[in-house]
Order: structure tokens, then C-alpha cells, then sequence
């Protein structure tokens, strides 16, 4: 039978305000175990909440960033469950009316195809604190230093397919929440974690499977290697006849296998209702006009922007605005050097490839846009040819602060564009090659192409590779051919 | 609505209170009459009415986005009934 997946995500994204939701404690990381844990994050008795507005302004600006409806009115809840690092015995969060309604995320796929997912709604609610299991003499540790830090959690339409689109749909979220500044995007660091929610039909039944949801997955190929998992094992049973139960599953990387998170316990029953410790939020119109001023350009409007007014192909396109610190590299680069084209070639190519080769990423470039800007701009004005280029290039990823137009003149890389210096080489490669001239003159007009290649490379061998490429080949083809 | 005692021992499970059969059977009676109460609510047309989300006809003012709390963990672990490493310590939770 033909199966198709059904998936729906929700994303946790810690928001990046200084303080808590709704404390004044500080939202750093790694900071000594509960020393950023106040009284309200403790849940000391007496102790009341008093909203962020800046947790509530991201979250406005994201609504916004996805076309979603901004209800005027939002409540606080009260979700019920008993944890050890959920001292109050509740999280408090939304459900009800939810700071952030119905929108939708525009997803790029691998062969450059656009694809709509619809998100159901987002909205705020408080982290819990960590709990450590090491051992404390068979007790458990908790550090509260994360209880009490926003999250928006982002909650789309079961609207994906694939592991490749649940995939895409995270890194559209990243880059949205990016762009914006409403978040680190983090994920190592646990500032993205998500819930997958994955379910099989036969093809072509409306009707929905019965799903299993998988807890915490944090990083984009876990996201895409547990649900590829998932869909193998929901495939496997239905296939025999079997049927799927509604759990929750963890994702372990280490066996690359989702299993069964189910104790005895019954079905959680979380009794929301509203908080009464806080009022509810409204907000109007021009609050909300105010936080769409204050959005930047978005990931969708720069890709199209690059297509359209760059005429970068989509592909380039989506790899450079795939983060902002990158698409900002890259325009930065490419004012410099006024060459859109070559600019995404070489941050593509030569500056992605070297900073994966390294684990690093754009932030940690060795190389800034400035220098490389300058390195382009040299290879456009004919200063400098591709190779030489691509020493200079390695030459500036040693750091040595100098700029692009300091090695091309320390190391003599200047292209000899100088026809006297090129022909004088160009004859003298020619005198000293009897043989291969012979076999030039013999060959067929098809073949010649071909075998020119040899005496450019002696020519730019005997320039040090100095002189411009397409002049030698321009100059050899003259002189050869003369010879016929 | 009438309640009944498995209700309770539930609803008692959940919010973790120790609640034993007799006083299951006393809750039965009160928790009945109380939902009695409420149910009167429905003798009125609430049609148009909006749901009431806070008694109190007001809106949530906000903080600035300051970090202002002071590290006061010493104070705070002084109550704890278990600390270790700078962590609270609690019987072990296995999952």
C-alpha cells in the first residue's frame, strides 16, 4: 500500500528578552545553577507575575512576520502538572486566545519549489526548569535558571509530507525568528526545540491516522532523521495489519530510533483555565502598527528581492538568505565588489565550503566581508586572475589582518595584462615546445580547442601564474593559428 | 451534573491530595450541590455574552524587559530541605 505521512510541528522558540516572562531575573545562559532563580521563578508564596513586554512585542512582530491575525484580547492559563522543576505546580501559558492566530510559513524545498504551511496559532508560555539525574546520592537535581524564560510555541497545520518538508519548515522557522532578532535560534543551546507529530494514511484518504508524537527533537537533522524513522516503523505495522497507538515517543540520536516514552500513567489531564495572578492582554492597533514598523526585511522578501533586482538563480537565493548574518555577508560583499553573480559563487563556494570544512559558521568567518569584498572588487577590475585569487584567498583565511590589495602586492599576484610582457611569453612557450606546436598544426579543427589548453597552462606557469587567462588563450590561438 | 466518588478520587489523584473513601463520600455530596449552584447559570441566556477570563474588569499592565532580580540563592537554598552543587534536591524523578 502506498502510505502517506501526515505531519505537524510545534516549535518551541525561546524568545531573547534579557529578563523572564514574568520576572526580573536574568535569561543568560549558562550561569551557576539557580542563581538567575527568583522568588517568583521559585514560586515563593505571596509572589506575583508581571508580564514582559518585550516577550510580548516578539511575539507581535513574529505574528505579524507570518501574515497571522493579532487578536486585540489574549489570556494567560494555567496548564496543571506536578514536576519537580515546575515549582508552582502549573506552567502558565495559553490556549483559549493565544497571543498569536492563524498565519502561514512559505517553505522552499530542495528542487527550488514553494510550499504554504499553515500555522494554527502561536503563542507564549514560561520554560520549566532543568532537572539532573546524575547521581546526588539517588536524589534528583534542579537548577531553575530556565524557569520562567519566555517561549513562543509555534504550532502548525498538519500541512507536511515528508521528512525533507518538516525539515524545511524548522529552518523556515529559524530563519524567520532570526531575522527578526526574536530569538538566538540556538538550537545546541536548546533555544529551538521541537514536538513532531507523525501520522500515515493510505493515499488518497482524507481521513487522519492515528498519530504518535515525538518529544524534544533539537536539531534540524534530528528533526528529519527521527521523523524518517517514525514513518519506516508506522509503515511497518499498518502494513501487517496492525494498529498504531497514540503515544508519545522520544528520539534517541545515539540508535537513530524513536521509542515509546509511555509509563503506567493515564493520558494527561492538564485542567487548563484561566490564570487569575494575570489580567488580560489586550492589545490595539496601534500597538500593533508600531511593532510592523519595526520589522526588518523577512527571508522571503531578500529571496525575492536577490531573484529580482540581484538576478541570482532561486537556489542562490535561498542558500544565502538561509540565515541573516549570511544574507548580510553576501550583500555586504557584494556592494563591495558590484557583482552579485560572483559574490554568491565565491560566499557559496570557496567561503561555505572552508567554513564547513572548519565547523565554523558565518559569525566565526576568518575572512570578514570587507576583505572579501575587496579580494571580488580585484578580480573584477582584472587587477588579479581567478587563481591568483584563490591564493589571496587562502592567504587572508590565515588572518593576518591584511587586506586583499596588501597580499595581491606583497606576493606579486598583479595580472599582466601588459600585451608586450603576455606575447613575449606566449612566443617563447611556443619556441620551446616544437613538438606539441607539430602535433597543433596537425590536428583536426575540433581537437585544437582542446590541445590550446596546453601551452596557456605553460604560459601561466611562466607568469606565475600573473597573466589573464583569456588574453593568453586569445594571443596563443592568434599565434598558432598563424602557423597552419 | 451529580458527581460521583470515582470523580473525586480522580480529580484528588490529580492535584495530588490525599483524600481517603470516607471523606470521597462526604466531597461527593458537597462538590453535587456546588455544581448544583453553578448549574443554575444555565437558567440565564448567555447568549452574546462574552466568557469572563478575570473578575477583575481591568488589562495586564507590563514590565520593562530589565534584569534587575539579585542572586539571592543562598537565601532561598537556607529553606530547602536538600541542596547539593548549587541544585535543589529532590527525591529522584525516573521517567
Amino acid at each position: 500500500m502506498q502510505w502517506e505521512p501526515v505531519i505537524g510541528l510545534e516549535v518551541h522558540v525561546q524568545l531573547s528578552t534579557c529578563s523572564k516572562i514574568f520576572s526580573g531575573a536574568s535569561t543568560a545562559f549558562g550561569a551557576e545553577p539557580n542563581t538567575q532563580a527568583c522568588g517568583i521563578d521559585l514560586a515563593l508564596p505571596g509572589t506575583l507575575p508581571v508580564l514582559n513586554e518585550n516577550a510580548v512585542a516578539m511575539a507581535v512582530r513574529f505574528g505579524l512576520a507570518i501574515n497571522a491575525e493579532i487578536p486585540e484580547y489574549s489570556v494567560f492559563e494555567r496548564k496543571n502538572y506536578f514536576y519537580p522543576d515546575l515549582p508552582k505546580g502549573y506552567q502558565t501559558s495559553q490556549m483559549a486566545h493565544p497571543v498569536v492566530g492563524r498565519g502561514e510559513v512559505d517553505i522552499t524545498l530542495g528542487d527550488g519549489t514553494i510550499k504554504t504551511v499553515r500555522i494554527h496559532h502561536a503563542h507564549m508560555e514560561e520554560d520549566a526548569g532543568k532537572s539532573l539525574h546524575e547521581d546526588y546520592s539517588g536524589m534528583t537535581g534542579i537548577d531553575l535558571n530556565r524557569a520562567g524564560t519566555p517561549l513562543l510555541e509555534i504550532v502548525s497545520e498538519p500541512d507536511m509530507h515528508s521528512a525533507e518538508e518538516a525539515s524545511a519548515y524548522i529552518k523556515a522557522i529559524h530563519a524567520i525568528v532570526t531575522y527578526l532578532g526574536i530569538s538566538d535560534g540556538n538550537m545546541a543551546e536548546g533555544s529551538m526545540r521541537c514536538d513532531v507529530n507523525v501520522s500515515l494514511r493510505p493515499k488518497g484518504q482524507e481521513k487522519l491516522g492515528t498519530r504518535a508524537e515525538i518529544k524534544n527533537v533539537n536539531s534540524f537533522r534530528f528533526v528529519e532523521r527521527a521523523i524518517a524513522f517514525e514513518i519506516e516503523r508506522q509503515a511497518e505495522i499498518l502494513e501487517e495489519g496492525g494498529k498504531i497507538v497514540q503515544e508519545t515517543r522520544l528520539y534517541d540520536p545515539d540508535l537513530d530510533e524513536t521509542r515509546s516514552m509511555r509509563t503506567k500513567e493515564e493520558a494527561n489531564d492538564y485542567r487548563y483555565f484561566p490564570c487569575p495572578d494575570l489580567l488580560p492582554l489586550m492589545l490595539d492597533e496601534a500597538y500593533i502598527e508600531h511593532q510592523r514598523s519595526l520589522l526588518p526585511e523577512l527571508p522571503s522578501e531578500k529571496r525575492q528581492r536577490f531573484v529580482e533586482s540581484l538576478g541570482l538563480s532561486t537556489y542562490d537565493a535561498n542558500v544565502l538568505t538561509g540565515s541573516r548574518p549570511l544574507a548580510e555577508y553576501f550583500e555586504a560583499v557584494q556592494k563591495l565588489c558590484g557583482d552579485a553573480k560572483m559574490a554568491a559563487n565565491w560566499v557559496q563556494g570557496d567561503l561555505l565550503g572552508r567554513l564547513n570544512r572548519d565547523g565554523l559558521d558565518i559569525t566565526q568567518s576568518p575572512v570578514n566581508a570587507e576583505q572579501l569584498g575587496g579580494l571580488l572588487l580585484r578580480i573584477s577590475d582584472d587587477t588579479i586572475n581567478g587563481k591568483a585569487a584563490k591564493q589571496v584567498f587562502a592567504d587572508l583565511w590565515e588572518c593576518r589582518g591584511e587586506t586583499a590589495d596588501e597580499i595581491i602586492e606583497s606576493r606579486g599576484l598583479k595580472q599582466v595584462t601588459d600585451t608586450g610582457a603576455i606575447e613575449s611569453l606566449c612566443d617563447q612557450v611556443i619556441a620551446d615546445n616544437p613538438v606539441q606546436v607539430t602535433q597543433y598544426r596537425e590536428a583536426t579543427e575540433d581537437k585544437r580547442g582542446k590541445m590550446i589548453g596546453f601551452f596557456v597552462g605553460q604560459v601561466m606557469k611562466a607568469s606565475r601564474g600573473t597573466a589573464n587567462p583569456p588574453q593568453v588563450n586569445a594571443m596563443l590561438k592568434e599565434k598558432l593559428d598563424a602557423l597552419l | 451534573m451529580a458527581i460521583e466518588h470515582a470523580n473525586v478520587l480522580r480529580a484528588a489523584h490529580l492535584a495530588r491530595l490525599g483524600v481517603s473513601d470516607a471523606q470521597a463520600e462526604r466531597y461527593v455530596d458537597d462538590l453535587s450541590r456546588i455544581l448544583e449552584m453553578v448549574d443554575r447559570l444555565s437558567e440565564i441566556d448567555t447568549q452574546g455574552v462574552a466568557p469572563l477570563s478575570h473578575p477583575l474588569d481591568a488589562t495586564q499592565p507590563l514590565r520593562a524587559d530589565e534584569a534587575i532580580e539579585p542572586d539571592r540563592r543562598d537565601t532561598f537554598q537556607q529553606i530547602a530541605p536538600a541542596t547539593a552543587d548549587g541544585l535543589y534536591l529532590v527525591p529522584r524523578v525516573v521517567e
